[in-house]
């Protein structure tokens, strides 16, 4: 088992410098200036000659990706010009001349909205889609089975986009239950950030609930046509406890599983959820970053989004290893 | 390497397909009225599409010629007329704001759907399966290099890379393309680990090693006994990534980092019709069900191909099958 | 009289197939009793029915769309018509089932203690506590060494074996009075099995357990049962004392199975000519040895801990060696090494007296799984032709008529060229991997468990096949195979393999006449025989050498 995670754990490190590697290399070594890309399109060439010195663009390449990586994980000094040093403390994404703000202060400025949007439709579909999917698994045959059939289908042919349209006309224009959302944190009025919240997470929660209805009905049932649930209904074990008992394991992994996966994804940003309503997450920090093609920050989000989906994904297999402990000892 | 697929998972244990001949499979294929229908809507879609041209000829509308007598200025742009000004020039009415022929865009934006999700899924096939059988025939290390590439390009989250990609892209780059290179090469992962995992499983087969001990070559196999077997698994995954390429390309339109005005475009279209909720419903409903229908219709497509190619799997959309009844 | 613990008067099974209303009779109009305290046997080849019976005496069919019709009664019990609760009380409290696979038949998730302990609470009012501490009684009882340890062990902790003795705990744990025994050692090697029938026979004694035996092989039945019911699509063909049905079958089905199943004490079929040292050997190897994985999961598949131990053998001209063992043994690793599909780790191999790397020219191979040795998407003709064509040949019309002319030759017909494989029988497309084998006119074809998938009447003729060829062709065979009759019957010299290494090699006659190792004479011994009293007498023979 420890051999296991500890493999686990290293091929993450590993992906996630080649991640690191490929970022930095299509950025900064794409075509266009990005010493003037960096200082955004306001700087005279005086000011972009200055932030090429502070950035260093003019030491050969394999330095300046030295130099970015140390700066992640040591920290690094940056020269703002006129004598002046600006220190950067570990994990240093850069500057974003734009904002005129250290990169990372900004992503960990945007990050509990994100936390709150991901969490709260985490909650959702662990209840409304593994709860339905497991309903369907024990009453076989039943309306839920011909609801769910509609609801999944419906969900795999919608873009999340167009749920969330939907629902925010129905239920903000025509309806007017709700006033159009707006962020607020959570330490500022918890009521209000949970009502401005529920659009986001109902279309998010939704979205995911059919994915994991099915996939909790589907892995049920699986475990439910194997060989060892024919040895206990042979032995007199009833239906139900069939289903609870022994049906049930073959679907926490998967669902456990997948749930990290998932979650690690809406930490790094459920970017269309984000940007249709407007809340100020890691995901809608990269889609104004790119559009005033603002590289230190869009740099920044890709690789703490590549780091949430990669350690989700370790997480998850590990997860998996411990609710299936045959993957394991294979 | 990783133990979770969040890709498609490929069959456990094989799979000697029993697909049988084109013939059967397209006979199996027209017996699903499901797939029937799909595939009915989408033909009409593609010649409406190829049409567009001829549309706009027919109407006398341009797509992206501006109509401000349509549009009623002092309420900030809203259609004159009722349903978003439905007439005689204008069958679907005109676009809020710009006046622009929405009957006309939608057509050209199906074009551009279309010949996105298309490329794009083209590409990472073709990327997909030479990645694959090179990764499981080719040199043991070279194999490990590009499995190795392979489980990172399906951990990437792959959303968020293309819209990070188009921001260093230069701007004079044509869009469509940019989105099928895009798309086509981040997303290649899926299928290039089923054709490594299938090709792996199937070279353990039997009737490979026959073929190896005539002496055939390692070609000569790949072509004649490796091929043909996985083409029915290729296809399936082709069919499904239709769909989600369709609609990651909607996506990144919609967030303004896909296809750019003046190039009409569905994602794009609801992308501004978010502030015409309640002066223009119609410009909000009819791209969202457009592409509903579209995205659906080729979902049920490809779940129709996929059950017509392997006959003994029931079809995944429909939830309570026979074949997931226990025994 | 007592009540008959089975009663099944005109059962009749069907399944749905396919299209709505479509059926497939799957057994049909069949009547047999079962005394408390006596053992049946159901016997028959694939596709009798034999097992459907067996899950129909628990109602295992309820709610699968399979149609029942005739009356079964369990233990005074009507499965037809019973309520679920009646059932489940039944299930495990009055007839208890074994399954085939140990290993799927158990539950990955929870410890095996804990599971027989589930399925004790179901049929009594035990508390937890106690049900543990009868796990491990019954545990005990069917021969788990360290059984209150083992009792927390989850299933892949066992060996195959082991995990049959644990399936086998839990049947017992609710004291049923009757085991119902779904080929119960089919999945497991020739010395276990031995091992595994001694346990149900002692607890049969000990108990006195009815028993219903589901099986095909009819030496497993012969040591075990008192009666033995031949079954043919669905329905009887003969019923009787085991002594009587197997020294004097009356159905004329029953005497063809017989013939067919390899005894060792059988008429052989007569060699041509023993090979001489004379004759230069087809393939020779020196020193095999071969190793899987790396690094800590490496496994030595064929050769000896030592690393100068590897396995030598020469075969010749006409002359047919087999190759006894067990899985793992190592056997198939070394055939794939005779005809180049896998390199050996070290030592050599020669061809014609020629040192050969990778595919040996002039070596074919024969498969076991009749399934995945043909391409399903080509048709059988193209499949035989391959070899031709990989040599160069061109000309469409002499293939043809080779391959026809194959066809022919293996019992086949010309005009089955252009037909898929999915359109045969199992043992059909035995001889076509056969044909497949001829094509390139080899001096040596290694068989790897060819018949092992075939029943046993299919077994018999396949053999015969390639006897024959051998005969008319003066091919060199190794004939790889477990099971020791059937090695027997169509080898000249034989090789018993054990974790790697050859133990024993000489003229078969020898061997298994005059075992010189004790592994081949523990083999030889657990070889199931078809002769009860002979059965019987082993049997009490292991007891004392295990006592």
């Amino acid at each position: 088992m420890t051999g296991f995670v500890l493999r686990r754990l290293g091929a993450a490190l590993l992906v996630l410098l080649a991640l690191s590697a490929v970022v930095y290399a299509l950025f900064y070594l794409a075509p266009g200036d990005p010493a003037r890309l960096a200082c955004g399109e306001r700087c005279n060439p005086q000011q972009i000659a200055q932030v090429r010195e502070q950035l260093g663009l003019n030491d050969s390449v394999p330095t300046q990706y030295l130099r970015f990586l140390q700066g992640v994980l040591a920290g690094r000094d940056y020269s703002g010009g006129a004598g002046l040093v600006l220190h950067c403390d570990a994990p240093c994404l850069g500057f974003s001349y734009q904002n005129d703000r250290q990169v990372t202060e900004l992503l960990l400025e945007r990050l509990p909205a994100t936390f709150s949007l991901a969490l709260g439709a985490l909650v959702i579909w662990l209840v409304i889609g593994v709860g339905t999917g497991l309903l369907s698994a024990v009453r076989r045959g039943g309306l839920t089975e011909r609801l769910l059939t509609v609801v999944t289908l419906a969900a795999t042919g919608t873009p999340v986009f167009i749920l969330g349209l939907l629902l925010l006309m129905a239920v903000c224009a025509y309806l007017r239950w709700l006033p159009f959302p707006t962020y607020v944190p959570f330490g500022d009025d918890p009521e209000q950030w949970a009502w401005n919240l529920l659009l986001p997470w109902v279309t998010l929660g939704f979205f995911e609930s059919a994915k994991y209805a099915r996939l909790t009905r589907s892995s049920t049932l699986e475990t439910l046509a194997e060989d060892h649930i024919r040895t206990f209904r042979a032995y007199g074990v009833g239906e139900r406890a069939l289903v609870t008992r022994h049906a049930v394991r073959g679907a926490v992994a998967p669902v456990i599983a997948l749930s990290a996966v998932d979650f690690g994804t809406m930490i790094g940003g459920a970017v269309l959820t984000e940007s249709l309503f407007g809340i100020p997450g890691l995901g809608k920090t990269l889609i104004d970053g790119v559009r005033v093609v603002d590289l230190p920050v869009v740099v920044g989000v890709v690789l703490t989004i590549g780091t949430a989906v990669v350690i989700a994904g370790a997480v998850a297999d590990l997860l998996y290893a411990v609710a299936d402990r045959r993957v394991a000892l294979a | 390497m990783s133990v979770l697929t969040t890709g498609p998972v490929p069959a456990a244990g094989v799979t000697t397909p029993a697909a049988g001949t084109g013939r059967q499979v397209w006979r199996r294929l027209r017996r699903r009225p499901s797939a029937v229908a799909a595939a009915a809507v989408l033909a009409l879609l593609v010649l409406l599409a190829l049409a567009a041209p001829l549309f706009a000829q027919l109407t006398g509308q341009d797509p992206n010629a501006y109509h401000d007598d349509l549009v009623d200025s002092a309420r900030g742009g809203v259609p004159l007329g009722s349903f978003g000004g439905i007439s005689a020039d204008h069958w679907l009415g005109v676009e809020p704001g710009s006046g622009r022929d929405l009957f006309v865009r939608l057509l050209y934006g199906a074009r551009i759907s279309l010949l996105v999700a298309l490329g794009a899924t083209a590409l990472q096939v073709l990327l997909g399966v030479a990645a694959g059988l090179t990764a499981a025939l080719g040199h043991r290390i070279l194999g490990r290099f590009i499995g190795g590439v392979t489980d990172v390009m399906i951990a990437l989250p792959m959303l968020v890379l293309a819209i990070a990609l188009t921001a260093v892209v230069p701007p004079d780059f044509p869009r469509p393309l940019l989105l099928v290179l895009v798309i086509g090469v981040l997303d290649w992962g899926g299928t290039a680990r089923l054709v490594r995992a299938q090709t792996l499983s199937l070279r353990g087969l039997d009737f490979v090693e026959a073929a190896r001990l005539s002496g055939n070559g390692t070609l000569r196999i790949a072509r004649r006994e490796l091929l043909p077997s996985l083409a029915a698994p290729v296809i399936t995954l082709a069919a499904i990534k239709v769909p989600t390429n369709m609609v990651i390309e909607a996506s990144l339109s919609f967030l303004g980092v896909g296809v750019k005005p003046p190039t009409p475009s569905w994602g794009q279209m609801l992308s501004s019709a978010q502030t015409w909720f309640r002066a223009d419903p119609a410009y909000v409903l009819l791209p969202a069900g457009l592409l509903f229908v579209t995205v659906l219709a080729f979902t049920v497509l490809g779940d129709g191909v996929r059950t017509a190619l392997d006959p003994r799997e029931g079809s995944r959309l429909r939830v309570g099958t026979g074949k997931e009844r226990t025994t | 009289m007592t009540e008959p613990l089975v009663d099944a008067v005109d059962l009749v099974v069907d399944f749905p197939v396919g299209a709505p209303g479509e059926y497939l009779r799957a057994v049909d109009g069949l009547s047999f009793t079962l005394e408390p305290g006596r053992a049946l046997a159901l016997v028959g080849e694939s596709g009798s029915g034999k097992s459907t019976v067996a899950a129909a005496l628990l109602g295992l069919h309820r709610g699968t769309g399979a149609r029942l019709g005739g009356t079964v009664r369990v233990g005074g019990t009507d499965v037809g018509s019973a309520d679920a609760g009646e059932l489940r009380r039944l299930r495990g409290g009055v007839a208890a089932m074994v399954f085939q696979d140990p290993l799927s038949s158990l539950d990955p998730y929870h410890a095996i203690g804990d599971q027989i302990a589930e399925v004790y609470r179901i049929h009594t009012t035990a508390t937890r506590r106690a049900a543990r501490a009868r796990a491990v009684e019954v545990l005990d009882r069917v021969g788990i060494p360290d059984a209150a340890r083992r009792a927390r062990s989850r299933p892949h902790e066992f060996s195959g074996g082991m995990r049959q003795r644990a399936l086998i705990a839990m049947a017992l744990a609710c004291e049923p009075r009757l085991l119902i025994a779904d080929e119960p050692t089919t999945a497991l090697d020739v010395t276990v099995q031995a091992q595994i029938l001694d346990l149900l026979h002692g607890l049969r004694e000990e108990r006195g357990l009815g028993l219903l035996l589901v099986t095909h092989d009819v030496g497993v039945a012969a040591g075990s049962v008192d009666d033995l019911l031949v079954m043919r699509g669905g329905a009887a063909v003969e019923r009787g004392p085991v002594d009587r049905v197997l020294s004097a079958p009356r159905a004329p089905y029953t005497r063809e199975l017989l013939a067919a199943v390899p005894r060792l004490d059988g008429p052989r079929t007569p060699r041509p000519r023993p090979a001489t040292d004379a004759d230069e050997p087809v393939v020779e190897a020196f020193r095999l040895r071969r190793e899987f994985g790396r690094g800590k999961r490496r496994v030595l598949a064929v050769g000896g801990p030592d690393r100068a131990e590897g396995v030598s053998l020469a075969v010749r001209r006409g002359e047919t060696l087999g190759i006894v063992g067990e899985s793992g043994s190592g056997k198939s690793t070394l055939g794939r090494m005779l005809v180049g599909l896998l390199e050996p780790g070290s030592g050599r191999i020669h061809h014609e007296g020629r040192e050969t790397a990778g595919i040996a020219p002039g070596a074919q191979m024969v498969f076991q799984d009749p399934v995945s040795s043909l391409n399903p998407r080509r048709s059988v003709g193209e499949s035989i032709a391959d070899p031709l064509r990989a040599a160069g040949q061109r000309d469409e019309a002499a293939i043809r008529a080779r391959v026809e002319e194959l066809l022919t030759r293996v019992g086949l017909e010309p005009g089955h060229y252009d037909r898929y494989p999915h359109e045969f029988s199992g043992g059909q497309r035995q001889r076509v991997g056969i044909a497949r084998a001829l094509a390139p006119q080899p001096s040596l074809i290694v068989c790897d468990e060819p018949v092992s998938a075939l029943d046993v009447t299919t077994q018999a003729q396949v053999t015969a096949l390639l006897a024959e060829l051998q005969r008319e062709l003066g091919i060199a065979l190794v004939f790889i195979a477990h099971d020791l009759a059937v090695v027997r019957q169509v080898s000249d010299r034989v090789a018993v393999m054990r974790g790697g290494l050859i133990v024993e090699e000489g003229p078969v006659d020898e061997v298994y006449d005059r075992p010189a190792h004790p592994y081949t004479r523990r083999l030889l011994d657990a070889v199931p025989a078809l002769d009860p009293g002979l059965a019987a007498r082993r049997r009490s023979a292991r007891q004392e050498a295990f006592a």
